[in-house]
């Protein structure tokens, strides 16, 4: 097994309103289709955390990298590119482009990569949704569906271009059981049969005890 | 590929608040069409009268101007010495001829002049019309009438009779239409003229002309040179202007310049001696220009306004574009996008409106007795230039206008909205 993420000595601080430091000294490692859990009370900073490694927030200090590469520390355009490729993101409220339907949704990141012609595109972004049992809606209004619909379109999205790494900042946290329960055994079976890494935000215990490992936070620090 | 995306996005967020858009793209469409209808309707005008002053100011006028040079008195010759003052009070002029001396050679000079269409000499001067008891002022030119004729085209200005007539009479005159219904004259009558000097001579109406300006029509008349020479009691080659008609009138002042250093008489070009109307047809071109931007800044402000709006409540989608791999530039691209396609349809549709209602005007009949101008419709000027400059100034303006907002979109923080 090889290591895909690894971060060191990562500390970041807030100065608004009052200076207050959220992160210290983070150091761990994840193995190539490892699916881990992070968990930790509110306010203890996961999201925080999660952030960083998805390279959306750039203002902190130690080292992250990826797949291999320093990521700290590289320019804005070159990091969208980065994640474009090697990350998809799932979002606590299931941001969807409301304008677009949820196949048009699910092509974004891989018209933006540009690496498949449209028609391709849009047939894996199609094949992507038969796996969420999404084929039914995909030429629907993403705004016209329900929160679980939405939440699997998101997955789907964040498939689509064939990522490493797969983060999700508490994609249950909106969701009743039933839909939770589907996301879930999504979640599984991306990383058992298709072999992605996922790095899930959950507070939900029972959840996190289905991950390989649970990485805690206390007060922005990790507990081993 | 990534540019057909940000395209498809952009037309998206286009369509998905159509009102707003249309709102956007009719600010364009109105300044444009503003513009448009002003500058065609405005250089209309500037043509018009440019070709009225044209149609009776010579491109470059040669003329003996009065020198009345009262430095000099024979008194200061008469007491030659150091210790004394001469102080003459009121002096009178001095008898001075207005001719232009030697015209023979200036002529024969002027006429190796390549730049030079047409040289008509004369002799100008104020005369007393009488007709029955009524005697009006005015003034006569004595010319020949064929190098009249190539200056101004005058055999398109008779309303009666014809200027061939006054070469074949001994005693015709070409009389100016408003002056012709003042004496209530008509072809074959005759008028007396009585000039300064005293002398007097009759003369038969053998054409009609209006020229379009009330100014001239009512007092001016023409007769054959060698007549007006007869009344003053002059030789055959007194004469007092040259007129001259160039092929390019653009270089009239500079052409006028040599010629006052070659035969030392004034010389004037035709925008000199109409700089009052120059100048009305400057601030005419300003004016048009000054209410162009300004509808251009208003519906500026309007696309800045509406863009800042659609960022604000783009906010969201902003940030998952970004937190998807979108550049800053991509984002850029899809806001400016937008706007361009407001200001280019607007511009486009402006251009449409504009050609419509100049066309319009262009139609509607000129309010005006005729005896003052002699114009049938407003005056319009339909020119592909202008389009070209008003579709250029309704891009450029969105440009300007969306370019902030979109900068603005690009630099927006994702982690700051994904938090909610
Ligand atoms: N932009 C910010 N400015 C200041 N403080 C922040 C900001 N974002 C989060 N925080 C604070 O940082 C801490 C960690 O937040 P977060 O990572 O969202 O926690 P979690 O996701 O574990 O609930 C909280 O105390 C929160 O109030
Ligand atoms: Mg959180």
């Amino acid at each position: 097994m090889s290591e895909i993420l690894r971060t060191e000595n990562i500390n970041k601080f807030f100065y608004e309103p009052d200076p207050f430091q959220v992160l210290t000294n983070i150091t761990f490692r994840i193995q190539q289709g490892e699916f881990i859990a992070l968990v930790g009370k509110s306010g203890s900073g996961k999201s925080t955390l999660l952030y960083l490694l998805s390279t959306l927030d750039t203002d902190y200090e130690g080292k992250i990298f990826i797949e291999g590469h320093a990521v700290t520390g590289l320019s804005q355009d070159s990091l969208a590119k980065f994640r474009n490729d090697h990350i998809g993101f799932v979002f606590q409220f299931h941001f969807l482009l409301p304008e677009f339907s949820a196949l048009e949704n699910v092509m974004m990141p891989a018209l933006k990569l540009g690496k498949y012609k449209r028609n391709e595109i849009e047939e894996r972004a199609f094949e992507q949704l038969k796996q969420m049992q999404m084929q039914d809606h995909a030429r629907k209004l993403s705004s016209k569906l329900s929160g679980g619909q939405q939440q699997r379109v998101a997955i789907a999205r964040a498939l689509i271009n064939e990522p490493a790494i797969l983060m999700a900042d508490e994609p249950t946290g909106n969701l009743d059981s039933a839909n939770s329960e589907i996301v879930m055994e999504i979640f599984e079976d991306i990383c058992k049969i298709k072999g992605k890494t996922i790095i899930m935000v959950t507070h939900d215990n029972d959840f996190a005890k289905r991950a390989f490992r649970i990485l805690e936070l206390v007060d922005g620090k990790l507990m081993i | 590929m990534s540019l057909s995306v940000n395209l498809s996005i952009a037309r998206t967020h286009l369509l998905s608040r159509k009102k707003q858009s249309i709102v956007a793209m009719l600010g364009v469409t109105f300044g444009i069409a503003m513009f448009i209808l002003m500058i065609s309707f405005m250089k209309g005008v500037n043509q018009f009268l440019e070709d009225i002053m044209l149609s009776a100011t010579p491109d470059i006028h040669i003329y003996n101007d009065v020198k009345t040079d009262y430095s000099y008195s024979i008194a200061g010759d008469y007491f030659r010495d150091s210790n004394t003052w001469t102080i003459v009070r009121h002096p009178k002029p001095k008898q001075i001829n207005l001719n232009i001396k030697n015209p023979e050679a200036i002529l024969a000079d002027l006429k190796k002049d390549p730049l030079i269409t047409a040289i008509s000499p004369l002799l100008s001067t104020q005369v007393f019309y009488n007709y029955g008891p009524v005697q009006l002022n005015g003034y006569i030119d004595g010319v020949h009438i064929n190098e009249e004729d190539r200056l101004y085209s005058l055999k398109d200005k008779m309303i009666a009779g014809s200027t061939q007539n006054l070469l074949t009479s001994s005693d015709g005159i070409l009389i100016g239409s408003g002056l012709a219904s003042k004496l209530n004259v008509a072809l074959g009558d005759l008028v007396t003229l009585t000039t300064p000097i005293g002398t007097t001579m009759q003369f038969r109406v053998v054409g009609i002309f209006t020229i379009g300006i009330a100014t001239i029509d009512n007092v001016k008349s023409y007769v054959n040179l060698s007549n007006v020479q007869q009344l003053l009691g002059q030789n055959s080659n007194y004469i007092t202007d040259i007129n001259i008609k160039l092929k390019d009138n653009e270089k009239a002042t500079m052409e006028s310049g040599n010629y006052l250093k070659k035969y030392g008489y004034k010389s004037d070009d035709w925008q000199t001696a109409n700089s009052s109307v120059m100048a009305s047809n400057l601030i005419r071109d300003v004016l048009t220009y000054v209410v162009s931007i300004t509808l251009l800044v208003v519906a500026g402000f309007g696309i800045y306004n509406i863009m800042n709006m659609t960022i604000a409540s783009k906010m969201k989608d902003i940030a998952i574009l970004k937190a998807q791999g979108f550049a800053r530039k991509d984002i850029l691209q899809i806001f400016l996008t937008q706007s361009l396609i407001i200001g280019t349809m607007g511009a486009l549709t402006g251009l449409l409106l504009g050609f419509a209602l100049s066309y319009a005007l262009s139609r509607v009949p000129f309010p005006a007795n005729n005896s003052f101008v002699s114009l049938k419709y407003f005056p319009v000027i339909f020119r592909a230039s202008y389009y070209a400059f008003g579709i250029f100034f309704g891009v450029m303006t969105t440009l300007v206008a969306g370019f902030m907002p979109s900068l603005r979109a690009s630099r927006i923080d994702p982690v700051a909205i994904l938090r909610g």
